[in-house]
Order: structure tokens, then sequence, then C-alpha cells
């Protein structure tokens, strides 16, 4: 134990880009993303969101927990640990994972980097090492070291991201396929540390993410700013990403699922398969977590199914309660998330619908406010299976320049 | 301090009652407010000069107001305290914000009031604690939840054939099943483990483990080693202030403005209280009571007679011997009712400082615990065995005025220290020189952390067991009215067959704090038994409604 | 799922005497067995060891929680083993002299009101060991399942409690979280008798006469047995192994073998075979390898589920809870070769089981050492001299002296290297005190810590229950939820050691229940 005599400072953290960001934020508009200051927008989140999808955003992700896992029984333990075949994942491959308590039900998602045999990183947008440190229990060639304030990050998301970063001279990573990690010296011109480069981020969209040494991110920040302009860069904020991770479908925990170490009430928490992540669940691996239970609820069916909904009108479905009729009878679900796509003009929700009406008529009582005066409709929804937003250019190799 | 209920009337003839309370504690006075609600003509007898038993504000240095028995509170029964309309007179319960637990050598760790801040202090001691303390905070929640449920109700008799003890059964089982199978299981554990080894399953910091122990171990004769003192941690975090579960509040105005509204609601349902008015005796004829005898002679009658005061008092002092089975005289010789606290409250000419705490911060104003380790307490229980009070006690100190300015001048405050260990019957019993070298313990362990608070010390006043027993009347000075031990706990409390609040005496009922749910400022063993003795009389609804709320306000 | 090439249906890892009983029920059904022991003989803790100068001892050397079912099941008296004839009193000795011996039904030495109290003591305690005496042989339910055998059981559990009659019935749920201490205090009045009776409620544990919750229960493990009679109460009525454990061990391992079980020795295993998430073998330290339906361990819980399997194919959750088991041994064995019968202060007759613990506080503050990793200079003891019954366990006219000893923390500050010379001679000291001349008798002498226990038998922590024996570790939760049915996680590996319930102490009742498990198994019942 090595205590730091130091005090706890109150008031949020500064990430290592923090005195770059703080001049666009005008509106000062500070979100807590684990004790650090998280801007909710700069100037205004619809204009933001729009970088995300007609150019390109950058969007701090430094305050994102990074556990980086050693030794010999590194691929095992995490093999023990999340639901994906991580034997069957690749160097220098990244991969979204879940992990879940004993009962299936799921403690938290996060990616995991992987970039030698038994090198690892966990990323996680929460605290995972109280679970981390009991999953290694009984494993002895491995250790764990938080490295969230050793690496600092940056979210490139844009259709001209790549463009960008072709623009910084980093040689050939236009070729990164998603889910790619590359490695850059940089700046290129004149080498003092290595950029490592990920094709991955949270929008649905073309985009990277851009780790680099804290004291080395504002050099990348200001390169990046240096060149950023034609191609229309900008820092968005939690609630742009907010709009575009619900266009692309994915869940945020505490939003769509509340996690399994924190739930207090008997199954308030979810499985995978609630969560409709049927994909990432590979039963066919060796034993993992949770893994009897989740053959279990694949045999005898999930109590709950978390939907891509379509609800016809303009009016949000935030909060709304579903039901099975038009005159709000049996109550079948709740929406967890809801939007007014811009980009494509539906009116989307993601939703927790229970198991056995999926496939039967479901209605959204959305509650609205009209100059304070509250107002209800009931929509009928229809179900979605894709994404809302899922272009092609996010997966081709190498991306097109816009 | 002087009361508003000081000068009653003397009566001349022997005077009768439906009810009398013997004992105006906060459950006494509960239990009697309870009954004139339901129209019964209550009379509350209390041998002190002033009210409130444990529950007192009391002005014992020209200035400063004490709340020298109990000083903060969390079970106090929300609604309680909404269905006797206590805010009426006079009483708002204050949340006082972070508690801090400082270490050996200028250590410390803080539960700010914001989980960020405590999250972060955590970490700096160990990253996995900050994020295992999620976990630990989870499934004391859900031992909570559970409990919660059972606080407002009458506990079955297990024994028992009867419907009403075999739907209780049920309700409890159910709530039991309710937790799910694997909770079932923690839970049984947990029940009877250690406060250290249940720790031990989430932290490896010692000085965090220590400061959450201090909770398994306040007012309890065991160590944080013994098993069962991890139930004794979750009757210290189950309690609330508006719903906020594991937070504490004070009462403004000390804690005896919690007496005070009761006894307000109470007289304006048209019951009295009598004071400097000791319990001699409690009146039998064939096996009923008629009523009771005050120590001066004075007889006064009542069919129903509540006990608000520890069974070994009840049983053993008021209780006539031949009124009652020798076996159940034996049992309350036999209750555990262990003096391990001891409480020093100061008047002090201005504000101590605590260098180890940054300043400014809201944790200089917060309730502060002196601890070093686990083995450290342990060390100080063992003194306890040996009749000795600890020689590195563990210290609560609580900086009342801060946060109420009722209290004391500005300028002046009025802090209230909780000291674990203290005997009941130290090694040669009590006297002055060792009441003092206590006392110099405690002060010296302050002192390694405030090195001004000494020189501030306008008054102080040490109280061990011995004058907890005097003062208020609880045997051997247990702040608890009983050990919290399972064997004393439920349909245990305070022993097998006489947990629903009857005694064995046809009219007598009990309703301290020594039956379910147990000590703290709860008012649920007064509200508990004046459900039960309304039932009795056939009175516990009133234009079809329950005279007492039972279970809970939305869990 | 059947494995053709499965040369066995059951490979039990350990011949303890748990393995040894499962193994033995097994065969007793058709079951191809294979026992597999690492040590050079069977018997686990119970084993016979060989003490310099030609006595014969072992780590146990009472037989309180055997039950006549089980030899009469096993046949054990058809293979060498004898049942005691005659029982022991407990003779609670002390440094003046005034003894007070306990028997079955009497004191000798106490006050008339201490002995009238020992008679409701005694019945109370026999009362509960009644009521709960058929679980021991029996699987724990599981809670909550809303299975029907389970609620079936959970309702026998409590309808037994009600048939002890309304007054019993509270008493036990009362006195059941009662400390010794407490509890002897609502009973007696002499220090000397309570500190005697308070040694069966804490021995084997780490309890004091001051802890809550799991004395009552250590005291009815231990009057679990039969083999004293009708009247079972043990304080007063101690049964040794006649012939030493050995005795009863060789006539185990020889029924275990005539029901057809194999047992090999030296063959220490070094893991479990898996194949698609079930246990089908095991492969020994030498490179062997056997394969079987369903593999058994008598190891305990950590060693079973951490050394054997490997955490990696277990739940994260169960592998933590079998982590945080409590299984840190208190109890320390001392054996003593002597070349005389050693003479006690004032006491005639040396064949009792002798106990030095004056006093509760005596036993309390030793325990309080203990508790910080520290051994305390007055240490209490519990002896027997073996040779009294069986004189074959020594050369002609030596004797053997064997005590257990607490409390002997297994973390001792500084190493046990250091301090063993140190505490042995303490516990000489003491001995002395009460027997003055026995040092110039000794011949040969041996003190097994914790340590020791864990070293020399394989068992982690070196416990004598494979890990503590209390409520929160008990039946249900014993060694923990997921596997206290004698089944675990993995499909095809089980557990059949004390650290599995109902516990240590030579019993076999974890054996016996593990073999009802795999036979139920076998013919359709439902696995957790």
């Amino acid at each position: 134990m090595n205590v730091k005599t130091t005090h706890t400072t109150p008031g949020l953290l500064k990430s290592p880009f923090y005195p770059r960001l703080a001049p666009f934020n005008e509106a000062e508009q500070w979100g807590d993303w684990n004790g650090y200051a998280n801007a909710l927008f700069y100037k205004d989140a619809y204009t933001e969101y729009f970088t995300t999808r007609n150019s390109c955003g950058v969007y701090d992700v430094s305050p994102m927990c990074k556990y980086r896992i050693r030794g010999d029984d590194a691929e095992a333990m995490l093999n023990r640990m999340v639901t994906r075949d991580v034997s069957k994942q690749g160097i220098n491959k990244v991969a979204y994972n879940v992990w879940c308590d004993d009962r299936g039900k799921v403690i938290d998602d996060g990616t995991i980097f992987r970039f030698a045999q038994n090198d690892f990183i966990l990323m996680c947008a929460e605290p995972a090492l109280d679970w981390l440190m009991l999953a290694c229990e009984g494993f002895t060639a491995i250790s764990v070291h938080e490295e969230t304030e050793e690496i600092a990050g940056l979210a490139l998301q844009g259709p001209t991201s790549c463009a960008l970063l072709k623009a910084l001279q980093l040689a050939g990573v236009e070729n990164l396929t998603p889910f790619e990690i590359g490695q850059f010296a940089f700046p290129a011109d004149n080498p003092v540390t290595q950029l490592t480069i990920s094709r991955t981020g949270f929008t649905g969209d073309l985009g990277y993410e851009l780790w680099i040494a804290p004291e080395h991110a504002l050099l990348l920040w200001d390169q990046l700013f240096a060149r950023g302009e034609p191609y229309g860069l900008h820092p968005y904020g939690e609630e742009s990403l907010d709009m575009a991770r619900i266009e692309a479908g994915f869940i945020l925990p505490e939003v769509e699922f509340h996690g399994a170490l924190h739930t207090v009430n008997l199954d308030h928490d979810h499985s995978p398969f609630e969560l409709s992540l049927d994909w990432m669940v590979n039963l066919k691996k060796p034993h993992f977590n949770g893994r009897e239970a989740l053959i279990k609820e694949k045999q005898q069916g999930s109590p709950w199914r978390l939907l891509k909904l379509d609800i016809p009108g303009e009016k949000v479905a935030e909060n709304a309660i579903l039901y099975a009729e038009k005159i709000c009878k049996t109550e079948i679900g709740y929406v967890t998330s809801a939007l007014n796509s811009p980009v494509t003009k539906a009116n989307i929700a993601l939703a927790m619908v229970k198991g056995s009406h999926i496939d039967k008529d479901i209605f959204a009582e959305i509650y609205y406010q009209k100059e304070l005066r509250w107002n209800r409709k009931v929509r009928k929804c229809t179900v979605q299976q894709k994404p809302f937003w899922w272009p092609d250019r996010g997966r081709a190799t190498p991306p097109a320049d816009y | 301090m002087a009361t508003a209920f000081g000068h009653k009337p003397i009566l001349t003839m022997t005077p009768k009652y439906d009810a009398i309370v013997i004992g105006a504690g906060h459950n006494g006075l509960t239990n009697a407010a309870y009954l004139a609600k339901a129209g019964l003509n209550v009379l509350v007898l209390e041998k002190n000069d002033y009210i409130g038993g444990a529950a007192v504000s009391r002005e014992l240095h020209p200035g400063w107001i004490y709340s020298n028995c109990s000083y903060v509170c969390t079970l106090l029964r929300q609604s309680i305290h909404r269905d006797l309309n206590l805010s009426k007179y006079g009483l708002m319960i204050v949340p006082y914000g972070s508690t801090t637990f400082l270490g050996a050598n200028g250590s410390y760790l803080a539960e700010y009031t914001n989980e960020a801040m405590t999250y972060r202090d955590i970490k700096r001691h160990s990253p996995r604690d900050a994020d295992a303390y999620v976990r630990y905070h989870r499934d004391l929640m859900r031992y909570c939840k559970l409990i919660r449920y059972f606080l407002l109700r009458t506990p079955p008799d297990p024994t028992s054939f009867k419907p009403r003890d075999i739907k209780e059964m049920i309700y409890m089982g159910r709530k039991f099943l309710d937790m799910g199978e694997e909770t079932i299981y923690e839970f049984i554990r947990f029940l009877t483990m250690s406060a250290a080894d249940f720790l031990d399953e989430y932290f490896e910091s010692d000085l965090l483990k220590a400061g959450l122990a201090s909770a398994s171990i306040i007012g309890t004769a065991l160590g944080v080693y013994s098993p069962g003192t991890a139930y004794v941690l979750l009757h210290h975090v189950m309690g609330d202030v508006d719903g906020s579960v594991g937070t504490w509040g004070l009462a403004r105005g000390g804690m005896g403005a919690i007496s005070n509204a009761i006894a307000g609601a109470l007289q304006d349902f048209g019951g009295k209280i009598k004071t400097n008015a000791e319990v001699a005796q409690l009146l039998v004829r064939n096996n009923r009571t008629y009523g009771v005898t005050l120590t001066n002679g004075d007889e006064i009658h009542a069919d129903i007679v509540v006990s608000n005061l520890d069974p070994k008092r009840t049983f053993t002092k008021i209780v006539d011997a031949k009124d009652i089975p020798a076996k159940l005289r034996k049992k309350a010789e036999n209750f555990k009712i262990r003096g391990s606290s001891g409480k020093l409250n100061f008047a002090l000419t201005g504000r101590p400082t605590f260098p180890a705490l940054p300043q400014n911060s809201e944790l200089t104003k917060g309730s502060l615990q002196f601890v070093e380790s686990l083995e450290a307490m342990e060390r100080g229980y063992d003194d306890w065995k040996n009749k000795r009070w600890s020689r590195k006690p563990f210290v609560e100190l609580t900086q009342s005025s801060i946060w109420d300015p009722t209290l004391a001048a500005p300028g002046h405050y009025f802090v209230s220290t909780f000291v674990q260990y203290c005997p009941a019957d130290v090694e040669g019993g009590w006297d002055q020189n060792k009441k003092d070298a206590f006392a110099k313990s405690v002060i010296d362990t302050i002192a390694e952390h405030s090195p001004d608070f000494e020189d501030l010390i306008a008054h102080v006043e040490v109280r061990t067991p011995a004058e907890l027993e005097s003062e208020v009347g609880l045997t051997e000075g247990n702040i608890f009215q009983g050990e919290l031990t399972i064997d004393q706990l439920l349909f245990n409390r305070p022993f097998p067959g006489y947990a629903q609040y009857r005694g064995p005496i046809q009219g007598m009922y009990l309703c301290g704090s020594a039956t379910h749910p147990g000590g703290g400022v709860s008012s649920a063993c007064g509200a508990n038994s004046a459900r039960e003795i309304l039932l009795d009389l056939k009175r516990s609804k009133v234009n079809g409604a329950a005279v007492v709320p039972e279970e809970f306000v939305d869990d | 799922m059947t494995d053709i090439s499965a040369s066995h249906d059951v490979i039990i890892i350990g011949a303890g005497h748990n393995g040894l009983v499962c193994a033995n029920y097994l065969a007793r059904a058709g079951k191809r067995v294979l026992v597999l022991e690492a040590a050079a003989q069977t018997g686990g803790l119970a084993a016979s060891r060989q003490l310099d100068g030609g006595f014969q001892c072992a780590v146990p050397h009472s037989l309180p929680q055997l039950q006549k079912k089980l030899v009469d099941d096993l046949k054990l008296t058809d293979f060498g083993f004898r049942l005691p004839d005659t029982t022991l009193p407990t003779v609670a000795l002390n440094p003046d002299g005034k003894h007070i011996t306990i028997t079955a039904d009497q004191l000798c030495g106490a006050s008339d009101a201490d002995t009238l109290a020992y008679g409701e003591f005694t019945r109370l305690l026999n009362r509960f060991a009644k009521a709960i005496e058929p679980f021991w042989y029996k699987s724990p339910p599981r809670i909550g399942s809303g299975n029907w055998a389970d609620t079936l059981s959970l309702g026998q559990f409590g309808l037994n409690l009600r048939l002890l009659g309304k007054q019993d019935m509270a008493e036990f749920m009362r006195m059941i979280a009662l400390p010794a201490q407490d509890l002897t205090d609502e009973f007696f009045d002499s220090d000397l008798l309570k500190a005697a009776l308070s040694w069966d409620f804490v021995i084997g544990n780490k309890l004091a006469p001051r802890s809550p919750n799991n004395a009552v229960l250590n005291q009815l493990l231990k009057l679990s047995g039969d083999l004293a009679g009708n009247n079972r109460y043990h304080t007063g009525a101690v049964t040794l192994f006649p012939g030493g454990a050995n005795s009863l061990i060789r006539a185990m391992e020889q029924s275990a073998q005539a029901a057809g079980a194999e047992i090999l020795c030296n063959a220490s295993v070094k893991r479990v075979l898996m194949q698609d998430q079930t246990a089908v073998g095991v492969e020994l330290d030498d490179g062997r390898t056997y394969k079987a339906h369903h593999i058994v361990s008598n190891a305990d819980p950590k060693t079973s589920f951490f050394k054997l399997l490997g955490a990696r194919h277990l739940p994260i959750q169960f592998a933590h809870r079998i982590r945080r088991n409590r299984n840190r041994g208190m109890v320390g064995k001392l054996h003593l070769g002597l070349k005389n019968l050693p003479h006690f202060n004032q006491l005639n007759n040396a064949n009792g089981r002798l106990l030095i613990a004056p006093s509760r506080e005596y036993i309390e503050s030793a325990f309080d050492q203990a508790k910080y990793g520290e051994v305390s200079d007055q240490l209490a003891m519990e002896i027997v001299i073996p040779t009294l019954q069986d004189p074959s366990l020594a050369p002609t006219g030596h004797h053997l002296l064997s005590a257990h000893v607490q409390y002997l923390p297994y973390d001792i500050k500084g190493g046990w290297e250091e301090h063993k010379p140190r505490v042995l001679e303490s516990l000489l000291n003491t001995l002395q005190q009460y027997a003055p001349t026995i040092r110039e008798s000794i011949v040969s002498a041996e003190l097994l810590t914790p340590k020791d226990l864990e070293q020399e038998y394989r068992v982690d922590g070196g416990h004598w229950h494979h890990g503590e024996f209390c409520i929160d570790q008990w039946w249900v939760n014993r060694p923990t939820y997921g596997a206290s049915q004698y089944t675990t996680p993995v499909t095809g590996f089980y557990l059949c050691g004390a650290g599995s319930h109902p516990g240590g102490g030579i019993m076999g009742a974890a054996g016996h229940n593990c073999a009802q498990q795999i036979l139920n198994t076998g013919k359709g019942a439902a696995t957790p």
C-alpha cells in the first residue's frame, strides 16, 4: 500500500488536453466523467454532432479507465472474464467486450487492446479494478497496472478523419482496418514520441482513437488543429456523442443497463442477451464467467430484450413507458435512450422490452412539453434490426477522404 | 434545563389513568403519544426533573447546550416523524456531512458528502478499495433493505402456531427469499461473522477497514474480530435521513429536541408527563397490574403499565420477584446489557483545528473518528475484557454546534466525543482518580490530532458507564439497552417468549430499546409496543386507519 | 458424458478418512473406484506417525464424532477395528490440586449447585444434538431454489427444532449464538468448571470463550458421535481410538479394498484433467494419467479448486468465495515420548482427558495473543495418555503424552522457525506446573504447528476442519454455496473432505454424503 500524503483535490480533475479544451468551452458546460471535467458541449451540441457525421471532431477520452494486463496468464484470465474469445484476438487488434458476474449479468463493457501475446489493455468507461483483481485470483503469472493517468486519448471521428491523419504524414494510417492498432512516430517530421492509433470509436462512423503519453498530449492537439481547419475539425462534447451513439445503437452503462456489481434489487441487472449482444457471447469457447447461466438463458429465452424502435412523429420518446395496447393497459417495457435522429430523420429509441412481447405490438406512451404544458401521445413502434446509422465508409479500407 | 412539563398540579386522591408509561425516554414518549392518539388517558412517569432519557439537551455549562447522551440520529423512523407531526413541535433533523477516519502519523481517509470525492480519497489509499467500495455498499444496501422491512413490525414467535405468527413468519420468509438465492447465503454469513472478516473480503487498506469497522463496535462489548459484529455495523448504517440510507443527522436544538417534540405531540393528544416521579414498584394483583407506587410512596393506578426501562431493571427492581416466574427473573439477570462506552462532552471557547485535514475543507466540520487499525481497535477491546478502559481508545468526535447554531454562542462550540471501550466495572471500581485518568486518555488521543484542542476547553463532562447508569437509568450504561447480538435480536429481544412487547403480567408491557428493533433513537420500539397494546385493547384502528404506522415508506 | 477410455467410475484424490469412506460407499454400490494418495500411507490428517523412541501417535487422539452406523455400514469391525468399550472422564486440572473430574453424568470436586446445573446443561445440549443429528449425514439443501426436495429438507429442519418443544426450541435459537463465556455463566459458579466446559465449545477453531455465534455449533459437532453409548455427552465421556488412529484407518482402508476400491499410495495428483468443461481424469506428478466419470477431491477446498483444478475453470465470484474461506489453523499438537507414566499433582488416575485451562480468562488471554500472530507463554492444553489404554503404542513401560495446544497462530510474527523451540519450552514449563517431574521422563518430543500440519499433511492453512467451523462457513455455506452439495460448478468434480458439510473430526460424514450425492446423480437426480 502506497499512501500518498497529499489531499484529494476538490473539484474536477483536468485531463492533459484541458488547456486546449477550456478555451473552446465558451458555455463552460462541464460534466463529470470519472472525476474529470468532461465537456457536455462546447458551443452547441447539435452543431458539434455534425462534426462526426459531416467532417471530423475530437472527443477527449483520457478519463477512460485503462488497465494494463501483462503476463503468461493474461490471455487465460481475460478469456475467463469476458464473453468473446480472446485467444482468437490478433495482436494489434481491439475487441469490444462485455463481462458478466457468475449469474451471467453484465458488469460492464469495454474494449480489449492486444499489443502482444502477453500484453493487453482493458479500457472501460468506469473503474473495473475491483472486478479485475477478483478475476485474477488463482492466476499467478499476471500483473495488473492502472494506466489511466499515463495515457491521454483523443477520439477523432467523422468522414474526414482519415484524411486529416494523412495530412499529418502518418504513413500508412489509411491501411488500418476497423479495430486495428497502428504505431506511428510522432510528429512524423520530427519524432519525439510514439502515437498509438486504433481504428475504433463510439459514433458508428469512420473514426480513430489516438493515444499518446500525457506530456505530449498538447503537441498532438496542436498538430491536429494546425491542419484541421480544412477538414472541419472541432471538439465535440458528451451530448453530441450521445446522439451519435444512439444512432449507432451502442449501449451505455447506467443508461441501457445497471452494472451487476452495484445492483441492489434482484434481477435489475441484465444479461448480454437481454442487451441484444448475442453476437458477442461465444458459447463455443471454453468456460467463461456466466457461461452456464447464459446457456440456460439461451435455452429458456431472455426475460428482457433491448430493442431499437422506430417511432412515428417527432416527439422524442424520452423516459416513455411501453405498453402492449394502444389504451396503455399492460406495461411491457421502457425506453432507455431516445433521439430525433438528425441524419436519418427518424424518431428513434433504444428500449428494454419484456421477452414475451418482442414480436408483438409495442406502443410508447410519450410525454412532451409545450410551453410548460405537458401533453401525451401514444405511438405504435416498429422494431429495427440494424443500427439507424451504419455507413459503409466506416468499414472501408482505405477510407475515402470525405 | 427547565422543561415545559415540570409544574403540574399535585394530585391528592389516588389518580387513575388508562395507561402509565415508566420512563420519559424517547421510546416511552412515543409509546405514550400513540396510546394518547388512540384516545387513552396516559401518564408518563420520569424519575429525573427533565424528560428525554438518553435523548436530551441540557445546559451543563452556562451558555452551552449539551446533547450529552445520544448525539446523532439516523434510525428515527420518518413515518413516525410525519405521523406524529413532530416538525410542528420543533423537530428538524439536519444531516451533518462528511465522516473522516484519522489514522496514525497524520494519515486520514474521508467519506465526503460527494461520492466522487470519497472515491478519490479512498483511491489515495488503495485504488482497488475505491472500486470495491461500490460492491461493499451494494451488499450492505441489500441487507439494509431486508432489515428495514422489519423495523416497524412486531417480531413473530417462531415457536408459535398462532395464525398471526405464522403469517408474520411467512412475511419475513418471503422478504428473505425475495433477495435471491445468492444474497440469502451471503446474508446468513453476514449476520454471524465478524466485522473484520467481513471487511477483509472487500478491502486492503487498514485505515479504511478500521474506519468502517468503528460502526461495528460502538456501544458494543465485542471487538472487531468477534463474530456477530458485522450485524452491529449494519445496525449503524441501516437508518436514513430523508431516505438517504446510511446518512446521519443532528436534531436542531440537540437530541432533546426529539424528546420534546414527541412530548409536544403527546400533550396535544391529551397525555400527561410527571417528572421527579421515580417508580418504586409495579402493583400486581392476580397476575394483573393495576398501577405503580413511586419512591415517595404515592400510588398511581392504571390498567396498563408500560416499562421503558431495560428488562434487567424492570424485572429485577420494579417487579416484585413473587409476581413473575423465577425462570423469567433468571432470564433478566442473564440479559446482556454491558457497559462498554464512555463519553466526554466539551464546551469549547474556540474552534479546534485538525492539522492532518486540508484547511477549510468540509471535513473539518464533519464527524471525526480517531482510528488506527483493526488490530489497535481489537486491543482496545482486550483492555475492556481485562476491566480497563482502552489505553488507545476509539474516539468519535462530533462538532454538533458547527451545524446547529442553537447550541452555543457564536465563536463557542459544543463538541461531543464517544469513546469505546470503557468498562462499567473497572478493576477496583470507579473513583474520581480513575475517571480523571480515563478523561486524560481521551483528551490525549484528541490532542494527537488536534494540538490546540485542550486549551479551548471551558468545561468537560466525563461520563463513564457508571454516570450513564445513575443518571439515565441504563443498566451498566449500555447505550442500546442490551447487546445487539443474535441471542438478543428480533424474536430473541429481550428474550425468547417476550419479544412481542407483552410482559409476563397482564396489562404490563415493554417499550424500551431492549425490545425489537433495538437501540438507537428510532422511536420504533415505542411505536411497535403501542401497536400491540392497542391490539389487545381492540383499539388499533381509528376510523378504519391504523393508529400506529406499520411497514415503511417507499423503499 | 461418457468417456470410453475411462478406467474407473470414480477417482478420489486423497485417502484421508473421508476419502476412504466415500470410496467404500461407492465401491459397495458397484462403482469402480480408484483412490490416489500422495503420501506413502493412507489416513491423511489421521495417519499414524512415528515419534523417535518407538512411539506411535497421530494428530487426532480422541474419537467423539464417529457413529455406529458408519462402523456397521462399512463393517469396520470385520477389519480389526474395535469399538471403544470405555469412556474417559475429563479432568479439569487445578494448579492447587483441587481438580474437578467430569464424567457423563456427574461432577467430582464441584458444588452441589454446579452438579445439578450440569445435569440440565447436559440434557439441553443432548437434546439439541439429537435435533440436528439427521442433518450431519445429509446433503445441505439449497435455499430459495424452489426445489421440492430442498423445501422438504428445510421444513424438516424446522420441524425437528419445533419438536424440541416450545421452550427448548426458543432456547436453542438463543443459545446457538451464545459464547461459551455467557453460556457457562448462565449455568455454573466454579471458574475451573466453566473453563473446562468451555474447552469443547472452542477447541479446533479460531474461537475463545467470549466469541459469539459459533461455540454451540462447535460443541454440537462433537456431540454427533454415539460410540460413547446412550449418553453421548462428550466432555464427560471421551472415547479414544482403541489401538490408536492407525487401527481405524487400516480398517477403513481394508474395508474399502474388500469392497473393491483400488488404493494407490505415493500417487500425488498434479492436476485434474478437463475436457469440454467437464472433469474427466487426473494427471499425477510422475506423468501418469487416469480417467473416470467422477473426480472427487478429499483435499481442502483451496487445494481442490486452485491447485488441482485451476481458477480458469471456475466462476469468478465462486473462486473468490473459496479464496476468502477462512482456513488458518489455531491448534497445535504436542507429542511427548516418556520413559514412565507422568505424575500429575494430586491426581490418582491420569487415565482421562486432562485439561490445562484453569480459567476462561486463561484461555481467552492465550487467544488474544494468537489473534495478533503472537504466542502466549500460558497455553491451554488437552492431554491424553493413550498408552494407558493401549500399551502397544510405546515400548514396554513407556508412555505417550498427546496434547492439543491452543492457541498457535498459523502466521506467527517472525516465523515458526524462530519461535518453535521457545513455544515448546514454554509448553514444558506449563506442564511442569502440573506434573513437576515430567521433564526427567522425556525421551522424545515434537510440536506440530498449523504450518507443520499444512506442510506435512498438504492441508492449506493447517486447519483440523480444512476451514473454520462456524455458522458463516456451515451447512449451505460450507465450503460455500455453489459447492455445498458436494457437487461443484465443474461438472464431474466433487468434494468429499472436511471442508464440506459437516466438517472435520473423524466422522466420515462428508465422505458418506458425497458418495450418496454421486449415487443419486447417477439415478438421474438433478445436479445443482
